[in-house]
């Protein structure tokens, strides 16, 4: 069934008329050409798709564009809306976290997520909060090492 | 399917080469500059550079460097980026030969219009092949510029100099650069030296550092486009029907139901039945109306649960021997003799992006955006399922999501191409994960047979290695033994298999390295005091003495006088050229019958390291990625169907299973680069499975090293 879906993307009002049980992820990359956020696997398992709704990390690939009518959602294209990169951004780069990079959108998301709850997790609830996102190339000691960068950032930070 | 490709030197029977997926019946119908202006250098690769690259023959022209007016430099490679740093590497490459810094130089990867053809990227031919050809084509630029130079001002170019695109020992007032060379068109008619020198490695000013990845602000903000990114005018989105089993035919099929919803394409075409529709939900509802319709004839197939005793009763006869010595008279009269068969499952690659490609027609031309690794062969794939020059075909692969051996073919490619020209529009096509895990290929399954004799005093006399079915790359022992069989026999086997990182370097390395860690026990012995016993290779001992002062072996080591909770490891390996060597730590929970890898440590050499960043986080990499198939990874299938085609079924590394890990690059300038993307990966199984028998006093011979199978095993010393 298609209907009017409205919600703020990424700071901007968004208004849509979609077929309501697309995936979320399908509407931002298809509808929106926001492709930034990636399909993995589609049932919820790899966290390539990871978006923030109402700034908490979010399973677009299995989230129906219906239940984020009124929320807040913002992709890997809203983190650097200006091109001022976002400190986990920068602390991604800056620790070479990627090797195809293609799960470091939903990384960089899942982190800041965190950080915005917990400025400076421990190492333990750092794995926790990373654990749902799948790197297949592996990278996952650069990864971590990017999230306490980032985490760091933040604490020196007025 | 089982094709052998001769492309490559190595014995790499699964680089996957078979005919055509598709066979469209489709009727033949009659059917830019990218560069911009400047000047385009061809570089005449030497014969040598040529038969290195596994290419069989000398390489006429090379078009390989772009000189653009502005003074913009491009330069120009077949290769592809899938993860792996060669985009970072390559560039590095060019910007040292030609002096300039890395940001100047943009590489263009594998778009069939403008690349020269650098070969598949597969086999860690990169570092060794490419790399020297990228330098050799701008050292060329570079001796050009200094000779054009010296013309110009009446100099000798023996004193003159390249620093950050500009000669240096000119007179004053005088400058002269690559931008200036882009107007001088004759100086790009004149004949380039075929062998010009190349800066040696002590004197690398960007190769040999620490080059931060090109590209990562792309990744990080979400920009890169990768092959499911790719966004044309007016593009549908595609689906497609798959089988519901492996060897399943289609009897017949009605389009009608799919064709009903609107602006869906439907085609039917042999065994392909795809949709392309407005929206990815679109083209999927489609193909399912029609797959409702459709009647499959099933077949037989081989179930996994029988695989090991199916692959050994179906060797083929294409087999390969290699014999040294005696070793059936070494074994015979071995003062000690064991025997021990090990396994290796099917696995998956599965990389982070499944198969795409973006197909558009612009009459009698076609061009596709996919993530392949062989995108010459794709190219000649689609010319010919389309009955079409290759011309006319122009195939481009951006940095793709993945590939680790994965992506040497191009079934997406052929898809989207057929439902676009359908469609007439641009199509996208991005496979689902569950037909990756099905309708991929995988790492072959293996049975391994070793058999190995000691003399009295502990030295091996004897030694036979035999592996089934999963290939012969590292089968030759790198020990010092004098009578030693290998074999390799091909097998007729269930599932459709092809490369994969490090390919069957790690299944037998795996087996010998586990049955090393056996003939030490069965003698009281130190696993690397036996080993160094029996190593005379210079890097091999080095790698593996690395290791283990990194790792504190000697403090650590104790042989067990029983069933403990922690258990440590090692293994050694070569192939490809490089070396490793690994430790491994384990801790036990005997009560749960679970076991955790805490530790690791392992030491890689792969020659003259090109860039040490890149180079760490491929062996952490394959350390991690590797510790998946030691772990939990392995494909089951029956009844023609993959079970549990799914992350949530196939559970492949996560953050929580990462060790702390310790990574000792061991660098050699004296001695040529070669790749090191794959082989860091072979060690960490067989030190893993070393480590727990250390452990638990059970030796497992079976991958993955299953929870609970070795409290299963109990006390029976043969173990799994």
């Amino acid at each position: 069934m298609k209907g009017p879906v409205e919600f703020t993307l990424n700071g901007a009002p968004q208004r849509l008329s979609v077929e309501l049980q697309r995936p979320l992820l399908e509407v931002l990359r298809e509808e929106l050409d926001l492709t930034g956020t990636k399909f993995g696997c589609g049932e919820g398992q790899c966290r390539a798709c990871t978006v923030l709704v109402d700034g908490k990390p979010t399973r677009s690939c299995i989230t129906d564009v219906s239940e984020i009518r009124g929320s807040k959602v913002v992709t890997i294209e809203g983190l650097a809306p200006d091109g001022r990169l976002h400190r986990v951004q920068e602390a991604f780069i800056k620790e070479e976290a990627m090797q195809c990079g293609y799960c470091v959108p939903g990384m960089v998301l899942t982190v800041a997520a965190l950080l915005e709850r917990n400025a400076l997790p421990s190492e333990a609830e750092l794995v926790e909060a990373l654990n749902g996102n799948l790197c297949r190339c592996c990278g996952y000691t650069n990864i971590l090492k990017a999230a306490r960068r980032a985490a760091q950032a933040e604490e020196v930070q007025p | 399917m089982n094709r052998t490709m001769l492309e490559f030197p190595e014995p790499e029977r699964y680089e996957l080469r078979e005919g055509p997926y598709y066979h469209f019946e489709i009727s033949r119908r009659a059917f830019g500059q990218l560069l911009g202006a400047g000047l385009l250098l061809s570089i005449p690769v030497s014969r040598a550079l040529a038969q290195r690259s596994g290419r069989g023959g000398p390489q006429t022209l090379a078009q390989r460097l772009h000189i653009g007016v502005e003074g913009d430099i491009t330069v120009l490679t077949g290769k592809v980026e899938v993860g792996q740093g060669s985009r970072t590497e390559l560039t590095q490459a060019a910007a040292e030969e030609l002096c300039v810094s890395v940001e100047r130089i943009r590489l263009v990867m594998a778009d069939s219009d403008v690349v020269p053809n650098d070969g598949g990227t597969a086999g860690s031919r990169t570092t060794p092949s490419t790399v020297p050809s990228v330098r050799q084509g701008c050292a060329a630029a570079r001796q050009l510029l200094l000779q054009t130079a010296a013309e110009r001002f009446k100099a000798d170019a023996s004193t003159l100099s390249v620093r950050d695109g500009q000669v240096q020992g000119l007179g004053a007032n005088q400058n002269f650069g690559y931008t200036d060379l882009a107007g001088e068109e004759e100086a790009f008619k004149r004949n380039v030296p075929r062998n010009v020198e190349l800066t040696p490695t002590p004197s690398w000013k960007v190769m040999g550092t620490h080059v931060p990845k090109v590209g990562s602000r792309e990744i990080a903000t979400g920009a890169h486009r990768y092959p499911s990114d790719i966004r044309r005018p007016g593009m549908l989105y595609a689906a497609v029907l798959r089988p519901p089993s492996y060897g399943a035919t289609l009897e017949s099929i009605d389009l009608a139901p799919a064709r009903a919803h609107p602006g869906v394409t439907a085609v039917h075409d042999g065994d392909f039945v795809g949709c392309a529709g407005p929206t990815s939900l679109e083209a999927r509802n489609a193909v399912d109306a029609a797959g409702k319709t459709a009647v499959w004839k099933e077949t037989t197939h081989r179930s996994s649960d029988t695989l090991f005793e199916d692959l050994r009763a179906a060797a083929g006869q294409r087999n390969r021997e290699n014999t040294r010595g005696n070793p059936a008279e070494a074994l015979e009269k071995g003062h000690r003799v064991l025997r021990a068969t090990y396994h290796v499952p099917y696995i998956q690659h599965a990389p982070m992006e499944p198969r795409a490609a973006v197909a558009e027609w612009d009459g009698d031309r076609l061009t596709v955006w996919t993530g392949t690794q062989q995108p010459d062969r794709v190219r000649g794939e689609l010319a010919r399922a389309f009955q079409m020059p290759e011309a006319r075909v122009r195939l481009i692969v951006p940095d793709t999501g993945g590939g680790f051996g994965g992506r040497h073919t191009g079934e997406a490619a052929l898809e989207a191409a057929r439902l676009a020209r359908e469609a007439g529009r641009p199509v996208s096509l991005r496979w689902t994960r569950e037909a990756e895990f099905t309708w991929a290929y995988f790492r072959p399954a293996g049975v391994m047979d070793l058999e190995g004799a000691l003399d009295a005093e502990g030295k091996l006399t004897g030694w036979t290695h035999v592996n089934f079915n999963s290939g012969a790359s590292a089968l030759e022992t790198p020990y010092a033994v004098p009578h030693v069989r290998t074999g390799f026999k091909n097998c007729d086997q269930p599932l459709r298999s092809g490369s994969y990182r490090a390919l069957a370097a790690t299944a037998n390395t795996f087996a010998r390295e586990a049955f090393m860690d056996e003939l030490a026990a069965a003698q009281g012995a130190d696993p690397l005091e036996f080993r160094l016993r029996h190593l005379e290779n210079d890097r091999m001992r080095a790698v593996l003495e690395a290791a283990a002062a990194a790792f504190d072996w000697k403090g650590q080591w104790k042989a067990p006088a029983g069933p403990q909770t922690t258990g440590i490891g090692l293994s050694c390996g070569t192939e490809k050229g490089s070396y490793t060597a690994c430790c491994a730590r384990v801790r036990v929970d005997r009560d749960a019958g679970t076991y955790r890898v805490t530790d690791v440590c392992q030491a890689f050499e792969c020659g003259a390291i090109v860039n040490p960043g890149n180079l760490q986080a491929q062996v952490e990499g394959c350390l991690i990625q590797g510790l998946g198939a030691v772990l939990r990874e392995e494909i089951r299938f029956r009844d023609g169907r993959v079970l549990g085609a799914r992350f949530s079924r196939y559970e492949v590394p996560r953050f929580r299973d990462v060790p702390a890990m310790k990574i000792v690059l061991v660098n050699r300038p004296d001695l040529p680069s070669v790749g090191g993307s794959e082989t860091p990966i072979i060690g960490i199984a067989p030190a893993v499975a070393n480590a727990m028998a250390h452990a638990v006093q059970v030796r497992l011979r079976a991958l993955p090293l299953r929870d609970a199978t070795w409290k299963a095993a109990g006390s029976d010393p043969n173990g799994g």
